[in-house]
């Protein structure tokens, strides 16, 4: 197997340059926990150079099998023992409280100092596993999922080249703008990371948390969520696209725009086969991270839709109204303490339409009925 | 001869066979049963990492899906912490504290068997889901990571019950064995022996037990909250009821960071004898040392805050501990320094224990820098729930903590088992490990520089070259353990018989003793001058 695997490893592409520390840093914030890093990194080093050197002497030195006497000294008794006893401890000290100590200090208020300053607002929330990004002064929000087709994960295509750190809707930011970043989560803990940012901060259920970054160059940036939250906590990638700042302005004329006409398109009437279509794409960026592709779910963690009694049940009653724990229902509220998040928040009308006709209609289930984005609208 | 004589010449207890270890009060069959046990469990918990490493040898999902990733992970941790190190402490506390302070038994020796028989049923309670879950029922083991986070371990499976019905069990079987070794050391001192005169392994263990009393309650308290959230419909760790998720993180860390103390006290203990025994000189800053082990017991319980660093705490906060985390490398210096000093100008000698002993002070160095510079609250923003993070708590609790247990038992076997163990072997077994070790972990520590998280079952490609070499260091370090099992097992099968004082530079009680010592340790109390 161990052969197997190294013969099928050699394809990779080898890269020409290991990266043996941080990635350039794109925000103040990153550029100075570098700059702290490396400095720490180089007083620990000699440290370390050193006390290993004095083992290393004493080990040659102070052999058995060169005949020397040992010593019978056994604590710090004369006054060049007591001396030797405490240089390490005053070492230590001033690495600690001044040399580490003072720099330490402000870059711990740089990072807290979230609002001084700045220009913009996001709001970012986690759920499992998609992050939804809003422009509360724009009135804008999308979600971001990862990008990455399940067949590359799955070994069966080649891999791109940004694997696993690729989304369909990365969150875009002006260049040079100060952005204050709010952050929380839906369901359980995530954590938001881009390490060119140096920016880490979690996404807690119920509260707000918050962090900032300047990013001083127009580039792609990629990072990870940070905090275990789940089987797809590796596929949750973060993508952050900088650009000028007139390029911002477009992408927020187009998004807004297109935004209307999905809002807009929420009053027409839909056909049953474009629902389908729609709710299909969504279903498998959505919903198949847990239910699966093939709609039979996991086993004990995550219940199957196909032949599922929610889901082949009504979700109507006679005046129109949502049926609790009927499927438009759970798709909408979610179910407490769950991993089943309620989806009104994150999706559009016609998204919920859109899916939960799907699953009417698929993995096995004849329905055969649909649900308008209009009645969705009007449940809300 | 009536038969209670004839057990009593035998030197047992008048059970025989599977009953003589079931019943057992004896401080070293006791002490045995945990060492065993302790190895088993060190195996098992490999085996699981070996998969995992396994798994991220190379991008893309091979092997296994995310759940069981996640819950190999959780579980290796669970069981390396819980059923590896510490229980390999427990065992050489059973064996050898009686032996150094001059008691003839533990002071509580039902409570000794009570203690290591519940270690059974807790590791079958944490690996039995994996079983359950091949017959269909559940969903695997706890799927967390050790950590437990709620909101995740609300709304995972019932492999969380079954882990929080183990750390229960688990966390009864440390308090009665702490409260065993505290009261053992408190009374049965041999004449003369004050406390200042007690072994440092004594006192590692000392303070490491007092720890545990004060600090497995609270953990304790912590998973009985997320029972009754999970299944009473209580919400202390859910903001939609009233609670606040953060809030299991504090008391899991509150005792989390002090657990990191509490396995690595008993080896610190170790390490001194060690040295001074292969350098022929006296410990060097005894009394430095019991100042600092106290010190760092102290300060360990109020620098929790700097694992849940990103979650979002008050400036004021962060700084406090920051500042107070930095401050534990002062006593940590301390130590380091009397460790060197007690090397310095010796006559040494590099048989495994000492080879085993240095390895641990060079890489647990590492582990303790590095860990400094995590104390940083600005740049912990980049390490945590990295591979950085990952590598630096392997270089202590593998290095500081597993080696230096690898230490004792070369340093031990042959008292305990009365043969020499192959020399030759156990130096092979050294250099396989500290090799393979590096070339595990050193690489982790750039995959988490360049923003790899930790726990993630796949990666991207620009980190597969650190993660292959990491995983096949991973495969030689497993492999080279299988070395350590052989050179166990055939000292305890035979080999050249040792002697009362099998290491020339060797000092303390346990040396007066024949190796192996009588069944019945001590039947005349010695006296410590
Ligand atoms: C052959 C030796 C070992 C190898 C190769 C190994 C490797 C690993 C790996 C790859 C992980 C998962 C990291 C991640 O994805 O987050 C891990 C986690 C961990 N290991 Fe080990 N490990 C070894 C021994 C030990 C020992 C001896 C201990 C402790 C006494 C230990 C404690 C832990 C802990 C606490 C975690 C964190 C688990 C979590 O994320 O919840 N390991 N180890
Ligand atoms: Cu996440």
């Amino acid at each position: 197997m161990l052969l197997g695997a190294i013969t099928t490893a050699i394809p990779w592409p080898v890269r020409a340059e290991l990266a043996w520390n941080f990635p350039a840093p794109a925000t103040p914030l990153a550029l100075d926990t570098l700059q702290v890093h490396n400095k720490f990194m180089v007083i620990t080093l000699a440290i370390f150079a050193v006390v290993f050197a004095i083992m290393i002497y004493s080990i040659f030195t102070h052999r058995k099998s060169r005949g020397v006497e040992p010593a019978k000294f056994t604590g710090p008794g004369t006054a060049a023992q007591v001396f030797w006893t405490t240089v390490p401890f005053v070492i230590f000290a001033g690495i600690d409280f001044i040399l580490m100590g003072i720099p330490a200090f402000h870059s711990v208020q740089m990072m807290q100092d979230t609002r001084t300053d700045a220009d913009m607002v996001i709001k970012i929330t986690g759920s499992q596993w998609k992050w939804q990004y809003e422009y509360p002064d724009q009135g804008i929000k999308f979600v971001s999922t990862l990008a990455t087709p399940q067949a590359q994960i799955a070994n069966r295509e080649k891999k791109d080249e940004h694997y696993l750190l690729e989304v369909d809707n990365p969150l875009v930011l002006p260049v040079g703008k100060k952005v204050r970043i709010l952050l929380t989560s839906t369901d359980v803990i995530h954590t938001w990371w881009v390490p060119q940012f140096g920016v880490k901060r979690d996404a807690i259920p119920g509260f707000i948390r918050e962090t900032w970054a300047l990013i001083e160059r127009p580039g792609i940036y990629r990072g990870q969520c940070a905090e275990l939250c789940g089987r797809g906590h590796g596929f949750m990638p973060v993508v952050v696209q900088a650009v000028s700042e007139p390029d911002y302005r477009q992408w927020l004329a187009q998004k807004k725009a297109g935004q209307a006409a999905q809002a807009a398109s929420a009053g027409h009437v839909w056909s049953r086969g474009d629902l389908m279509k729609h709710g299909e794409e969504l279903y498998e960026k959505i919903c198949a991270a847990c239910h699966q592709a093939s709609g039979q779910g996991v086993p004990g963690a995550f219940p199957a839709l196909a032949g599922s009694k929610i889901v082949n049940g009504p979700m109507l009653d006679a005046k129109g109204l949502l049926v609790k724990d009927g499927h438009l229902d759970r798709v909408m509220n979610g179910k407490p303490a769950t991993a089943m998040q309620a989806f009104k928040n994150t999706l559009s009308d016609v998204d919920i339409a859109g899916v939960v006709t799907f699953e009417r209609n698929s993995f096995g289930n004849h329905m055969g009925d649909m649900v308008q984005p209009s009645q969705v609208k009007t449940l809300r | 001869m009536t038969t209670a004589d004839v057990a009593l010449e035998h030197g047992y207890s008048g059970h025989r066979g599977v009953t003589r270890w079931l019943f057992t009060t004896n401080h070293k069959d006791i002490g045995t049963m945990y060492l065993v046990f302790s190895l088993a469990m060190f195996f098992v918990g490999g085996a699981m990492i070996m998969l995992v490493r396994a798994e991220l040898f190379q991008p893309g999902l091979q092997i296994m899906q995310p759940e069981l990733f996640n819950q190999l992970i959780g579980v290796h941790a669970l069981v390396m912490i819980f059923m590896a190190l510490m229980p390999a402490a427990t065992g050489f506390a059973n064996w050898m504290i009686p032996l150094m302070i001059g008691a003839p038994d533990m002071a509580l020796p039902r409570l000794n068997n009570w203690s290591f028989w519940l270690l059974p049923p807790a590791a079958l309670l944490l690996l039995m889901p994996f079983a359950l879950a091949l017959f269909g029922i559940g969903s695997g083991a706890i799927g967390t990571g050790w950590t437990f986070y709620a909101p995740l371990s609300v709304q995972d499976g019932m492999g969380i019950d079954f882990a929080i019905f183990a750390i229960h069990l688990l966390g009864i079987s440390s308090v009665m064995g702490s409260i065993n070794i505290i009261v053992t050391i408190f009374n049965l001192r041999a004449p003369g022996m004050t406390f200042m005169k007690l072994p440092l392994f004594a006192w590692g263990w000392l303070i490491t037990a007092f720890m545990l009393v004060a600090v497995i309650p609270v953990l304790a308290g912590a998973v009985t909250m997320l029972l009754a959230d999970r299944h009473f419909g209580t919400h202390f760790f859910s903001a939609a009821g009233g609670g606040d998720p953060i809030l299991f993180q504090h008391l899991f860390w509150f005792f989390g960071h002090p657990e990191v103390y509490i396995v690595l006290f008993p080896v610190w203990g170790v390490t001194p004898h060690i040295l001074s025994a292969f350098a022929r000189k006296p410990i060097y800053g005894y009394r430095a040392q019991v100042y600092a082990f106290w010190v760092i017991g102290v300060l360990s319980v109020v620098v929790w805050g700097h694992h849940i660093m990103t979650t979002g705490m008050p400036t004021g906060a962060l700084l406090y501990f920051m500042y107070s985390t930095m401050a534990i490398s002062l006593p940590l210096s301390v130590l380091f320094f009397c460790w060197i000093a007690t090397i310095w100008r010796g006559a040494m000698t590099f048989e495994a224990p000492m080879l085993f002993a240095l390895g641990m002070i060079v890489l647990f160095g590492i582990g303790g820098l590095t860990g400094l510079v995590l104390a940083d609250a600005a740049a912990d923003a980049q390490y945590h729930h990295s591979y950085f993070v990952v590598a630096h708590f392997h270089y202590t609790l593998f290095a500081g903590g597993i080696m230096g247990v690898m230490a004792g038992v070369y340093y031990w076997l042959p008292k305990m088992t009365g043969h020499m163990y192959s020399e030759k072997l156990a130096q092979w077994h050294f250099w396989l490990t500290a090799v393979a070790f590096n070339l595990t972990f050193m690489p982790q520590f750039f995959l988490g520089l360049a923003g790899m998280p930790r726990r993630i079952p796949d990666y991207a490609l620009q980190f597969s070259e650190f993660n292959m070499i990491s995983s096949i260091g991973a495969f030689v370090l497993g492999a080279s353990q299988l070395l350590f099992l052989y050179v166990v097992v055939k000292c305890i099968r035979g080999g050249p018989p040792a002697p009362a004082k099998v290491w020339e530079g060797a000092q303390g009680l346990e040396w007066t003793l024949p190796s192996p010592p009588p069944y019945h340790t001590f039947q005349v109390q010695p006296r410590v001058e």
